[in-house]
């Protein structure tokens, strides 16, 4: 390869010297995505001009007689939903080959976490798949929970159900927003941020934050919802349908809409199984596994909702089901908010959960488990759980292993775009460049849970 | 599928199933096929503990669609250089999660089409996730916090 | 909130791509030269048109670029300011908004996505993660992004909010120059000029009082 033989100040290029580096430490040949980097990476200008089509080859235009042509989707572009970069082996249009490469944006967030204490941690969790940070929460808070076997109080579980059918309807705002902008859909994309713009402010309300909150607690909620919230609530979910009324005029039946997704990136759903892809990409595709039914956690069983399930299992189906999921989150939330229980948003089990300030003035006790919880942290016994909620992208798990100490010994985030963009090869193979975009649009990865 | 399980237990609503290294891919595809049809593999994980004679030790969570059930099947991989069956051949999904583990915990998987780095930089020297290599970054003064 | 580090701060800064065609912002004596410079018509000219229509490039790493979406939303139009367009290719951006963590694998290509840039051009470095590392200090995250690029204005923040990044925005085109804003190096030594012909006048006026007092019982 001559990448390792010629002086590159070219600095992508490295990469490819690494992959060879790496291989040739290890005295293995090189794997099929170290090889697709090498190859992308290998090209000077000479080399690129020698390997563009010569003058016979044009001439003879049989399908699969051309070299292909091997581009690189980098890292930074503005179609691929963060820093995802493909290497697409091209056959004119067709995409003859795909290798994803991901890590560009992998931060060390588990190992990071084994520093903090378990509450800590919850800070470091929530910025793993930015567009459903409650999931995020939601998931670990859940894992550390079942380890302490602790109960937590009926308000606590309805403000959670709440807040993550809010973050549901925030995250599919960014997805409709964002694919219409891939699409070249612009308008869409203002429309849906005016509306996140408003479920942000409610957030903002809650947790204090627009993103990245830190408001689930290992025992509930750390606050209870300020006054004025629910009224806000009520007149943004009055107004939500109407909304998603105007995207839906504005693109259901849009023929060109139509003409990009319908029947684009379809693959059998025994296949999607094996590949380990869930949510609305499952759901698409026939599947009706949504583990708010299957495995209700944190109340859901008590409410009344469908899961929207499509059988063409084609990029228009992915966008039908993730708009139909935003009306039912819409229900969802009504429901929540007539029944909302009253009582405390926070287990009293003094050993974790912060007593309330004012007991701090009265209660020598509450004084000392204050002070043990804020310098030491709570304990948490020994063992390991896995606990899985249904982030907007699918299966969201949180393993942690305990060793009985302030700190976790190990978070893993089960984290559902990574293991839906091994999917994206599939789905992606055969079809035109154009249709690649549109396919890791309604695919939905988030780079920053699928590199963590 | 006899001799393949060493221990079995629950613990907090969950059950763990720790099966010998080397029969691992048996176990699930007798799981899989079995009259449990646990069908979906949900991850494949790994914690290290450096006391224990054989250091890592892999989780594989398994699913049922069908009856909702879930089971973590539990083994150990040990010494310098640690190897065990991939189960890709089973569920091809479970391909970057056990390119992952190679790559924070140096746990080989034979079998495996593509391992190699996926998360850290291709020439990355070390295991990040391996308790004996340091968290890095840089010092922060008057504080402990990291 | 957003903050211009200090003439003078001692912060390792890595090299701009060709310091011959660049002048550096941050500067003291470059900035005074700079006032000499942008006095003249055409450079104003140019300062304005370059403040007026700042295209970015899309940099967007992680939850920072869903805030600098939100900036472009509806309700904090980024594109009144003449921001709308980020530009897919750096060839034809001239800002750099580096919105999220930097990690290791990332810092080769934000290089050479700055290298590609077309001078003039700005960073901004948006979020704590970008301008120092953030919640994150360990060895997937470069602390800083200044570490590989240099900075321009540093916008503080986890995420921080799109009015945040628009005062960001709007500090940098302060520093520009240009737009009926004037830089303030150019309003420094405006006021230090005012200041100094009161003083002038007032002395002469003192003068003129005193002389007047003096001839008076004379």
């Amino acid at each position: 390869m001559s990448a390792t033989d010629r002086e590159s100040t070219f600095p992508l290029a490295m990469e490819g010297r690494e992959a060879l580096v790496a291989a040739s430490r290890e005295g293995r040949p090189l794997t099929p995505t170290e090889r697709a980097i090498a190859q992308v990476e290998a090209l000077t200008p000479q080399e690129a001009a020698e390997r563009t089509i010569s003058n016979e080859m044009l001439a003879d235009r049989r399908p699969g007689s051309r070299e292909p042509l091997i581009i690189n989707l980098g890292p930074n572009h503005p179609s691929t939903h963060g820093v995802l970069r493909l290497i697409v082996e091209l056959d004119g249009e067709i995409v003859r080959d795909l290798t994803p490469v991901v890590g560009y944006l992998h931060t060390g967030i588990e190992k990071q976490c084994e520093n903090k204490t378990w509450w800590q941690a919850i800070t470091c969790v929530t910025r793993m798949d930015y567009l459903a940070p409650f999931a995020n929460i939601h998931a670990y808070t859940m894992a550390v929970e079942t380890l302490l076997d602790m109960d937590i109080p009926p308000r606590a579980e309805w403000i959670r159900v709440l807040l993550s059918e809010l973050n549901r309807l925030a995250s599919h705002l960014v997805f409709l927003g964002t694919s219409g902008l891939e699409m070249g859909a612009m308008s869409v994309f203002f429309y849906c941020y005016r509306e996140r713009d408003e479920v942000l402010d409610l957030f903002e309300m809650v947790s204090g934050e627009r993103m990245n909150h830190l408001y689930f607690q290992v025992g509930g909620c750390a606050e209870d919802l300020p006054e004025g919230f629910l009224e806000r609530l009520t007149r943004l979910l009055a107004q939500m349908p109407g909304r998603i009324d105007e995207y839906e005029a504005l693109l259901t039946a849009n023929p060109i809409w139509i003409d990009r997704l319908k029947g684009i990136g379809v693959i059998p759903s025994e296949q999607l199984l094996g590949l380990g892809v869930t949510g609305p990409t499952l759901r698409a595709a026939g599947v009706p596994f949504d583990l708010r039914k299957s495995q209700p956690y944190s109340g859901y069983e008590y409410f009344q909702f469908d899961v929207p399930t499509e059988i063409a299992g084609d990029s228009y189906a992915r966008y039908l089901v993730r708009v139909r999921e935003m009306r039912e989150s819409v229900k969802i939330m009504q429901q929540v908010i007539d029944g909302l229980p009253g009582g405390p948003v926070q287990s009293d089990d003094r050993k974790v959960v912060l007593p309330p300030h004012e007991e701090l003035a009265y209660s020598m006790e509450a004084l000392i488990h204050h002070f043990k919880l804020v310098t030491e942290g709570f304990m948490v016994p020994e063992g390991e759980a896995y606990a899985t909620v249904e982030s907007p992208r699918g299966e969201m798990g949180c393993y942690v292993v305990s060793d009985g100490g302030p700190k976790p010994y190990r978070v893993h985030m089960r984290d559902p775009s990574f293991v839906n963009l091994q999917a994206l090869r599939p789905l992606a193979k055969g079809g035109y460049l154009a249709d690649l975009i549109a396919i890791i649009a309604t695919l939905d990865p988030v780079m920053g849970g699928v590199d963590r | 599928m006899p001799g393949a399980v060493v221990e079995e237990h629950t613990h907090a609503g969950e059950l763990t199933v720790e099966v010998r290294a080397d029969r691992i891919l048996e176990a699930v595809r007798a799981l899989k096929d079995g009259a449990t049809q646990f069908s979906r593999l949900s991850g494949v994980t790994c914690a290290d503990f450096p006391d224990e004679p054989s250091r890592f030790r892999l989780a594989y969570h398994l699913h049922s669609l069908q009856s909702g059930r879930r089971v973590r099947l539990r083994i150990w991989a040990g010494g310098l250089d640690p190897e065990v069956d991939s189960v890709t051949s089973v569920w091809p999904g479970a391909e970057w999660q056990e390119r992952e583990v190679y790559d924070q915990f140096g746990v080989r998987f034979r079998g495996n089409p593509d391992l190699c780095r996926i998360l850290n930089p291709l020439d990355w020297d070390g295991h990040p996730l391996r308790r004996d290599y340091p968290i890095g970054g840089e010092a922060v003064e008057f504080t402990d916090a990291v | 909130m957003a903050l211009i580090p200090p003439p003078g701060a001692p912060v390792h800064r890595s090299a701009r791509t060709d310091d011959s065609i660049d002048w550096d912002l941050r500067d003291p004596e470059l900035v005074e030269a700079a006032h000499g410079i942008l006095t003249t018509t055409v450079e104003k000219a140019i300062a304005w048109t370059q403040t007026s229509a700042i295209w970015p490039a899309t940099f967007g790493l992680a939850c920072c670029s869903i805030e600098m979406m939100h900036t472009l939303s509806p309700r904090l139009d980024m594109g009144r300011f003449g921001a709308e367009y980020f530009r897919g290719s750096p060839r034809q951006a001239d800002l750099m908004i580096v919105a999220g963590r930097l990690t290791q694998k990332m810092a080769p290509v934000v290089r050479h996505i700055y290298d590609q840039m077309l001078e003039p051009k700005w960073v901004i470095s948006m979020g704590a993660c970008a301008s120092t590392g953030g919640v994150f200090n360990n060895y997937a995250t470069i602390q800083g992004c200044d570490k590989v690029i240099p900075v321009d204005v540093y916008v503080p923040g986890c995420p921080p909010r799109p009015e945040s990044l628009m005062e960001g925005i709007d500090i940098l085109r302060t520093k520009i120059g240009g737009n009926g804003q004037t830089p303030s190096s150019e309003l420094i030594a405006e006021r230090t000029r005012v200041r100094e012909e009161w003083l002038v006048a007032r002395a002469a006026a003192d003068e003129a009082a005193a002389a007047a007092k003096d001839g008076q019982p004379s």
